[in-house]
């Protein structure tokens, strides 16, 4: 991790990247004082470059760059013990929401994550529900894991626990439409 | 009471024992649930993290359907009820936004719709002590970590059926099962979630916390209420103890399943041996250890009312004896030999006067001491009074002797 940081003015486009994000998470990066106590009960920061109060604090100067491109978006398991404890009221979770849907929109995302909500979106899309084993496969396949938790599938078979065909609901119509007047509606902004 | 039912799409392959045992308990404590008409996926965390508008639709559809249905709806699956939760939230709270998923649905939305839990059924609206009432096997001396995690109590503003720091609901649901809720610092902490499949280098060791902290509290098992933390709790316990090199051996059950089989449920109707962490012999040990306990608490009140009477009996004996043998026992102890008659008074005016404050005198304990307040009658004060003149001692006894003749008696009566 590195510490130094260099400031510099942030561009116009910076700034409103930032009020969009604020915006979309509700919440505003200002009202923390940096006391750390989303820091302090997060039960992954062990793991993150930028624990989420740096990562508050990167939006604060107008860092938003940086921010986007921190691992610790990824690693945020949407627990939300930070939103809910923090003293100012920021709603830090909401905030690593809308910056992971923001680098995915710039192509910055984790790419197995990434590659992951694909294939789970393309389930719901096209059946209206999502198929476990199937999910999994297709996520395998995509990201050249190929073997990875297979010592845990035939287990999983033999208790019953994999449907063996996906199961559909009827407006599968519906769904399609769904999506496709989400992502037109959703990118007016 | 009829419920709208969003199972989930986790209900149909990982949680299928989740979905077994909520048509059980159901059953048991009766009331129904009606499925969702064509229900689909709430979009989980891969519909936030992609698309907002999108992650408000998905579960907004349900929701149009279920507030036509005018019931509530429940979703046993964390995850789904707090998609659905928060859909709610932003359809009563965003107007604008409210507007835009509208109209990705073409539907217009009521805001009437009410997703809740079932630990909220549970604990708030049927209420523990119906449940109780069902138990047939109570899971006596069974040592329950009961587990929320994240979605269940948090955020408060979408949830707000327990506390999120301190949650009480399953606690006392697995309470009114007969088993012991421990104390543990994890109860609402994060276990891995996706981050166990996507990143196991973050998710292990988040995962490993909590059923670390549940095993060092004195856990037993660990009770959860959402299909994926009983997938990594459950199922990746083996890796973690592998990787961790410690041995953990925490059975791990959905609270419907426990709650099944304390009403007299067969382990495998509601699916224990899915389980991956062996969880039917801690079942056996429970129900042969709940027997012992039952036997042993029968022997000591068998005991106890045998030691009572024998009491009292001596108490009886020893008062008799006091009247009769007076000039005896006064030569032998240099006792007064006949009670003062004056002082027989005094004590009959104080019991009668100021009976709280002379039990106490009588009896240590408080609630026994109320006990006796509650019997004194005009013959059992004079007797009082008269011990008291004679000897403290011999009145304390017969006190306690009063005392447990009435508990005998309240009990035959409860029986």
């Amino acid at each position: 991790m590195d510490m130094a940081i260099k400031l510099s003015p942030a561009t116009e486009e910076q700034k409103k990247l930032l009020a969009k994000v604020e915006k979309e998470a509700g919440t505003s990066v200002n009202l923390c004082y940096q006391c750390g106590k989303c820091t302090a009960g997060c039960p992954a920061a062990f793991a993150m470059d930028y624990p989420p109060r740096q990562v508050i604090r990167l939006l604060q100067l107008g860092l938003i760059d940086q921010a986007l491109r921190a691992e610790s978006i990824w690693i945020c398991a949407s627990c939300e013990t930070c939103s809910a404890r923090c003293p100012r009221g920021v709603d830090i979770a909401s905030l690593m929401d809308t910056m992971r849907r923001q680098a995915l929109k710039q192509g910055k995302a984790d790419k197995r994550v990434a590659a992951f909500n694909k294939a789970f979106l393309s389930n719901v899309k096209n059946f209206g529900k999502t198929f476990e084993a199937g999910l999994l496969l297709r996520y395998n396949l995509t990201t050249g894991q190929l073997f990875k938790d297979m010592e845990l599938g035939l287990p999983m078979m033999i208790r019953g626990k994999v449907g063996v065909l996906p199961e559909r609901i009827k407006a599968r119509e519906e769904m399609k439409k769904i999506f496709e007047r989400a992502e037109k509606l959703g990118g007016d902004e | 009471m009829k419920f709208s039912y969003y199972p989930g799409c986790s209900l149909d392959g990982s949680g299928i024992e989740y979905g077994m045992s909520m048509e059980r308990t159901a059953r048991i404590l009766g009331f129904e649930l009606e499925e969702l008409e064509d229900w689909n996926c709430c979009g989980a965390t891969s519909g936030h993290n992609t698309d907002q508008l999108l992650s408000l639709a998905l579960p907004a559809r349900n929701l149009a359907i279920a507030e036509k249905t005018g019931m509530s709806m429940m979703t046993p699956c964390a995850a789904c009820y707090s998609r659905h939760r928060h859909a709610e939230h932003v359809i009563q709270h965003d107007p604008e936004m409210k507007k835009k998923i509208e109209q990705v649905l073409e539907t217009e939305l009521q805001g009437t719709s009410e997703t809740v839990s079932i630990l909220d059924i549970l604990a708030n609206k049927i209420g523990t002590e119906a449940i109780a009432a069902k138990v047939t096997n109570p899971l006596t001396t069974m040592k329950a970590a009961c587990y929320y995690g994240c979605l269940l109590v948090r955020p408060v503003e979408h949830t707000g059926f327990d506390d999120a720091e301190d949650p009480q609901t399953m606690d006392k649901v697995m309470k009114a099962l007969g088993a012991d809720a421990i104390e543990w610092s994890h109860k609402t902490e994060c276990c891995g979630a996706a981050m166990v499949t996507s990143r196991p280098d973050v998710g292990n060791p988040m995962l490993y916390r909590v059923l670390k902290d549940a095993k060092e509290s004195g856990a037993e098992c660990i009770v959860t209420a959402c299909p994926l933390c009983m997938l990594n709790l459950d199922m990746r316990q083996a890796k973690i103890e592998k990787q961790f090199k410690e041995k953990l051996d925490l059975p791990v059950y959905y609270v419907t399943e426990l709650l099944a089989i304390a009403c007299g449920d067969d382990p495998k109707t509601v699916g224990i041996e899915k389980h991956f962490v062996e969880a039917g012999k801690y079942l056996q040990i429970v129900k042969v250890r709940a027997a012992e306990a039952k036997a042993a608490a029968e022997k000591a009140a068998a005991e106890a009312a045998a030691k009572a009477k024998e009491k009292a009996a001596a108490a009886k004996d020893k008062a008799a004896a006091g009247k009769t043998k007076a000039p005896e026992k006064a030569k032998s102890e240099g006792d007064i030999a006949e009670p003062d008659p004056k002082k027989v008074e005094a004590f009959k005016t104080a019991l009668t006067k100021n009976p709280a404050k002379m039990a106490a005198k009588l009896v240590a304990d408080e609630a026994q001491a109320g006990i006796l307040v509650s019997i004194l009658d005009e013959k059992r004060i004079g007797k009082l009074a008269d011990l008291m003149a004679t000897d403290m001692e011999l009145a304390k006894t017969a006190a306690a002797a009063f005392v447990t003749e009435e508990l005998k008696r309240q009990g035959e009566c409860q029986d």
